[in-house]
């Protein structure tokens, strides 16, 4: 039992892991994002207050 | 049409709410007080009674002066608390760096401060004082403050939950308070970096708990759709503490009115757990919080966008998958299985590049403006911190290889090596954002005085080598000695000669931390007059856009 439980959590968690962080990866380096970071980039640059509903 | 239009409903319910909760934290500690089984515990529940009882008051009095204005108005950013925020992190640093040359004093001079009928000041109990009132209370104080300011404005928003922030900020002073007291009455559950006992834990958790929703709420009333990559690195600091406080400090109290409790786990289970915690302690409060100020406040003092955003993103995600699983390296040559000794080295390999890489995106933002390296000493400052994260997570790694621990473990290179991280990087960045805070919020010009802060860096700097160097000398010596036989196989130096060894570098050091300690003085006086308004610091002229914001009865009503 504890064989079966530790192998799938060590395999299925690294794989599981791995998986995500590879989505990062893409997210990170997907040529359709990178107007966003363009100006994700100039964020702190801005200095407005903040925006509200009037 | 338009009056009520700029009257928004005012919501003062978190006042009411977190007025009661104080009220009745302030009974319970009376009660805990009256029924206590041990002196350290009625002190405690009494300190916390007053205090929590003290926060009561002034919340009535606050709330009762208000009238009809609006304390939480949506069209401000909440700044006040970040001022306080400000003020705590410079005293609770002054305070924790003054404990921190005490006793490295005592190190040097034993019989300084040592009484052996009180325990009050001798070394056992003051050295936790140091470490929790630098990490906790200074740098915890930087990272509240830093990431209120910081997620208001890459949010475009205020912060979330109208009283909450404040319970937030006063509770983790609160918190601060009972852990110092505790320590100095003896109180602690002696693990490294998490001392304080069952109850300051779970006073802990409450606060860390709504921080984290204050922070959630913050974000998901965000008018920006993007969400700053400084926000992720201080979201990640505040939900892993979160779970590394609780699963670390599982115990059970002897009783509810003792301050004793019986830790939950033990052996190696225990020994992992705490340097499972320990270790991401430094990855997550000391590094990811720190690295969410580096993203903001470089960029903003340096007026250019982050060198790679993209960079930045892998940087994050590469970092928090990584640093988790480093714990280990603490535990070479030790119970724990050979498999997980290696997995924590071995990871702990693998977090140098995420970490330089994020060193390299901070320091390449100033392309461009290198100039500023030379013009403006707090940039100079916060670059400067990025060296030394880059030295110490270079050095870290090396000393995670089971060979190189064999001669660092348990010695004072292992002490260097922190204060390197803790001085040069940790210290260095929040001088940097505090200087940048003072004047942005308390709208002046500049600082008080530029060149206090080129005295500051360089008595700082100046410190910080002597302390590193002193400390790799004295580490590596009593390594070798440690280890050295004699031609019959004896070991050929007793553990007091090893101990005497390390005497003229103890002095050296004692100098060092003194000197970090007088820059520090320097810039207090330096920001306390800053917010005067002396010297540099004439009153900012508004720009037209905030002036505009700043009296919104000119507006067209919509």
């Amino acid at each position: 039992m504890y064989e079966a439980l530790s192998s799938f959590a060590q395999t299925g968690g690294l794989v599981y892991f791995f998986l995500i962080f590879l989505g990062a990866l893409a997210y990170a380096v997907w040529p359709k994002n990178q107007s966003t970071f363009d100006a994700a980039a100039r964020l702190p640059l801005e200095d407005e207050g903040p925006v509200h509903d009037k | 049409m338009a009056a009520t239009s700029l009257m928004p409903r005012r919501d003062t319910s978190s006042i009411l709410i977190v007025g009661g909760l104080l009220a009745f934290f302030s009974l319970l500690g009376i009660i805990i007080a009256s029924r206590a089984v041990d002196t350290a515990m009625s002190i405690q529940a009494l300190t916390f009674a007053a205090l929590t009882g003290i926060a009561f008051v002034t919340l009535c009095l606050w709330a009762g002066s208000l009238v009809d204005r609006d304390p939480f108005d949506s069209r401000e950013y909440e700044d006040t608390i970040v001022k306080w925020g400000v003020a705590a992190s410079t005293f609770w640093g002054i305070a924790g760096l003054l404990v921190g040359v005490i006793i490295a004093l005592q190190l040097t001079w034993p019989t300084l401060f040592y009484f052996a009928e009180h325990g009050w000041t001798n070394f056992g109990r003051l050295r936790p004082l140091h470490t929790s009132a630098v990490i906790f209370a200074f740098g915890g104080n930087v990272l509240l403050a830093t990431s209120f300011y910081v997620v208001q404005r890459t949010c475009r928003t205020r912060l979330a939950g109208g009283m909450w922030p404040w319970f937030v900020f006063w509770g983790y002073q609160i918190f601060i308070v009972l852990a110092a007291t505790g320590y100095l009455l003896g109180v602690t559950q002696s693990k490294e970096y998490a001392e304080p006992e069952w109850y300051v834990d779970w006073w802990l958790t409450l606060v860390w708990v709504i921080y984290l929703l204050v922070f959630l709420g913050t974000l998901w009333k965000r008018k920006e759709p993007h969400i700053y990559v400084a926000n992720w690195f201080y979201l990640s600091f505040i939900v892993t503490i979160a779970m590394l406080h609780i699963v670390n400090n599982l115990s059970v109290p002897v009783s509810f009115t003792g301050s004793k409790s019986v830790q939950v786990f033990a052996g190696v289970q225990d020994a992992m757990t705490q340097w499972w915690y320990g270790h991401n302690a430094v990855g997550f409060f000391l590094t990811t919080g720190f690295l969410a100020i580096m993203y903001y406040f470089i960029p903003k003092r340096a007026e250019r966008p982050v060198y790679s955003y993209r960079l930045s993103i892998v940087h994050f995600w590469s970092l928090i998958f990584i640093y988790i699983w480093a714990g280990p390296h603490h535990l070479h040559y030790t119970a724990l299985p050979q498999w997980a000794q290696t997995l924590g080295m071995t990871f702990s390999i693998m977090l140098w590049m995420p970490s330089w890489g994020g060193m390299i995106n901070g320091v390449m933002t100033l392309s461009g403006a290198w100039d500023k390296l030379r013009t403006d000493p707090v940039i100079r400052m916060m670059i400067v911190s990025l060296a030394f994260y880059g030295m110490a997570t270079f050095e870290g790694p090396l000393m995670s290889v089971r060979a190189v621990n064999a001669l660092s473990h348990y010695t004072e290179w292992g002490i260097g090596h922190v204060h390197s991280g803790a001085l040069g990087w940790v210290g260095y960045i929040s001088f940097g954002a505090l200087y940048c805070l003072v004047p942005w919020l308390w709208k002046k010009q500049a600082l008080y005085s530029k060149s206090l802060v080129e005295w500051h860096f360089w008595i700082s700097t100046i410190g910080i080598l002597f302390y590193m160097i002193s400390m790799w000398f004295a580490g590596i010596t009593e390594g070798l000695m440690w280890r050295a036989y004699n031609e019959f196989g004896f070991l050929e130096y007793s553990f007091v000669e090893t101990v005497e060894a390390k005497h003229i570098s103890y002095m050296i050091r004692a100098l060092g931390g003194l000197l970090y300690f007088a820059g520090a003085l320097i810039m207090s006086y330096n920001l306390f007059r800053t917010t005067l308004g002396h010297g540099e610091a004439s009153p900012r002229e508004y720009s037209p856009s905030e002036a505009s914001r700043r009296t919104p009865a000119l507006q067209p009503a919509e």
